[in-house]
């Protein structure tokens, strides 16, 4: 063994196989599927060759201007994030300070986590137009409950002993709240936000496709609109690798806030 | 004189409405209160906030034609096949994945980051595949729930107890047989709340399907009420879709008994 693959730990020297196996297959599985295509066994105006779609990518990145786009939806991402944070922290906050608030109100608010609300989008139309406003709001509402229920529930997971601690200090209210319980609550209200961005993300690409409006979700819907197959399968794909990195990128920040064991 | 006193306290009767319900009353008449106050303040364009009473007679309306039933129908009906294919698929690939180390580092990251992306951007990729009607909306209801239904299954497989395999290895029990006794029931939390995630995002794929491209389903008659400003209507259907979603949730939920797994 060399002394490279010594210092790999021995976890990461048992992941390398599964994920190249992993890799081959997919690319095998696109190669298959480029065989197939050009050989007209699948009609190729219904499925384009994958070596189209790549050189579509390339052709969507270029000329459909999908920087810009991915600015407006990061943008109204970012705005519905924002948003859904502050409400979604400072509700749980009160329902937490309020007990009674919080077992009047803790189980609407997980009813309302399964209820479809993005269905609401036709009603956000005639309330806030066809513009960016609805598309932030839809994000928002979506991504609220999460963040309101990890909210009370990291407040309410605080050891008893921190809260002790603050008491034995004589800490104020808010002092006991900004040093103790907020501290303590924050990888789980993280993990809160963390769910409404994801949620937010997906309402925001989902109305963008389905009012044909903003960024990368009306990319989508302009390209099949023009029957252009292999650039919509390229802009499917390059909303999964955003959508993946965001994910990617959220993770490693919750892991970051996360207390070490 | 102590112990009299608290025999006396202990038998006094509860109180017919607690707080909380009171405050839940006490909320719910103040969102109406507001809800009628801005729908006859004219601060809003006429009939985008409709008075509760309009909203009332919409609702008893909806509930009495045969049409929103026909709706409910074709929409349950979608939802039903997307769960059953979907869960079904993601059942299999659950169990392969959540039996298999290998394959678990190899695909499971795939599904993992796939799970969470908007699956209602695929609907112009299943209206080429499988055309305008249902199955395209039955695609994109299988699509939404296979990936929730997978991840769980493959970590409820991850969970099950070594020795209950142990089991049912040392009685040389079959594949079929390993999945049908011991990793099925084993499994039984995981598998219900899947489903319950499932449900939910093949529900939320299927009515958005309905409402880009459709002629029948819940998401078609909403898009018919907005597109004839039908606002009353509108909201009428939101609210029936609203309590009617959560009431399935909740259903799957305690048939999965994960009530009884949160209680204690």
């Amino acid at each position: 063994m060399t002394d490279a693959a010594a210092r790999i730990p021995a976890g990461a020297r048992f992941d390398f196989w599964p994920r190249l196996f992993g890799l081959v297959t997919i690319c095998a599985a696109l190669l298959v599927a480029e065989f197939v295509i050009r050989g007209g066994l699948i009609n190729r105006f219904i499925v384009p060759p994958p070596s189209e779609v790549i050189q579509a990518l390339y052709r969507v990145v270029v000329q459909e201007h999908v920087f810009r786009r991915f600015l407006a939806t990061a943008a109204e991402c970012l705005i519905a994030g924002s948003m859904l944070t502050l409400v979604g922290v400072a509700t749980g906050v009160a329902m937490h300070r309020y007990k009674l608030l919080q077992q009047a109100c803790e189980t609407w608010v997980a009813s309302i986590a399964a209820a479809p609300l993005v269905i609401m989008y036709p009603l956000f139309l005639v309330v806030f137009g066809r513009n960016a406003l609805t598309i932030i709001m839809m994000g928002f509402i979506a991504g609220l409950p999460p963040a309101i229920l990890k909210t009370i529930e990291g407040l309410a997971a605080t050891r008893k002993v921190l809260v002790n601690v603050g008491k034995s200090f004589k800490l104020t209210g808010p002092q006991q709240f900004w040093k103790i319980l907020f501290p303590a609550a924050l990888p789980t209200i993280f993990v809160g936000v963390r769910l409404g961005l994801i949620f937010a993300l997906i309402n925001v690409v989902g109305t963008e496709f389905l009012i044909s409006y903003g960024g990368l979700g009306a990319l989508i819907a302009d390209l099949a609109e023009r029957y252009d197959l292999a650039g919509t399968y390229a802009a499917i794909c390059f909303v999964i690798l955003v959508s993946v990195l965001c994910f990617v990128l959220l993770e490693k920040i919750e892991r970051w806030l996360r207390p070490v064991d | 004189m102590a112990e009299t006193g608290r025999l006396r306290q202990a038998a006094r009767p509860a109180p017919l409405i607690g707080p909380v319900t009171l405050l839940r009353v006490a909320i719910v008449l103040a969102l109406l209160a507001s809800w009628e106050f801005l729908a006859r303040s004219g601060w809003l364009y006429r009939d985008v906030v409709p008075s509760l009473l309009s909203i009332a007679r919409a609702t008893a309306d909806l509930l009495t034609h045969g049409q929103y039933y026909y709706n409910l129908g074709v929409t349950a009906g979608e939802i039903a096949i997307g769960l059953l294919i979907g869960g079904g698929g993601g059942l299999v690939v659950g169990i392969l994945l959540g039996g298999s180390r290998f394959l678990s580092k190899a695909f499971e990251p795939y599904l993992y980051y796939l799970g969470p992306t908007p699956k209602i951007i695929f609907l112009p990729i299943a209206i080429m595949w499988f055309g305008v009607d249902t199955p395209s909306k039955i695609a994109i209801g299988t699509f939404s729930c296979f990936f929730p239904i997978a991840l769980n299954v493959a970590a409820g497989m991850r969970q099950i107890d070594r020795v209950l395999i142990r089991v049912g290895r040392s009685f040389r029990a079959t594949s079929l047989q390993m999945v049908l006794k011991i990793y099925l029931p084993a499994m039984r939390h995981p598998i219900i709340n899947g489903v319950r995630l499932g449900f939910g995002f093949a529900l939320i794929g299927t009515l958005l399907a309905e409402t880009r491209f459709s002629n029948k389903g819940v998401g078609f008659q909403i898009m018919q009420a907005d597109s004839t400003f039908d606002m009353p209507h509108m909201y009428a259907m939101l609210v029936v879709l609203f309590v009617l979603a959560i009431g399935a949730n909740a259903l799957i939920g305690r048939l999965g008994g994960l009530d009884q797994i949160k209680r204690s």
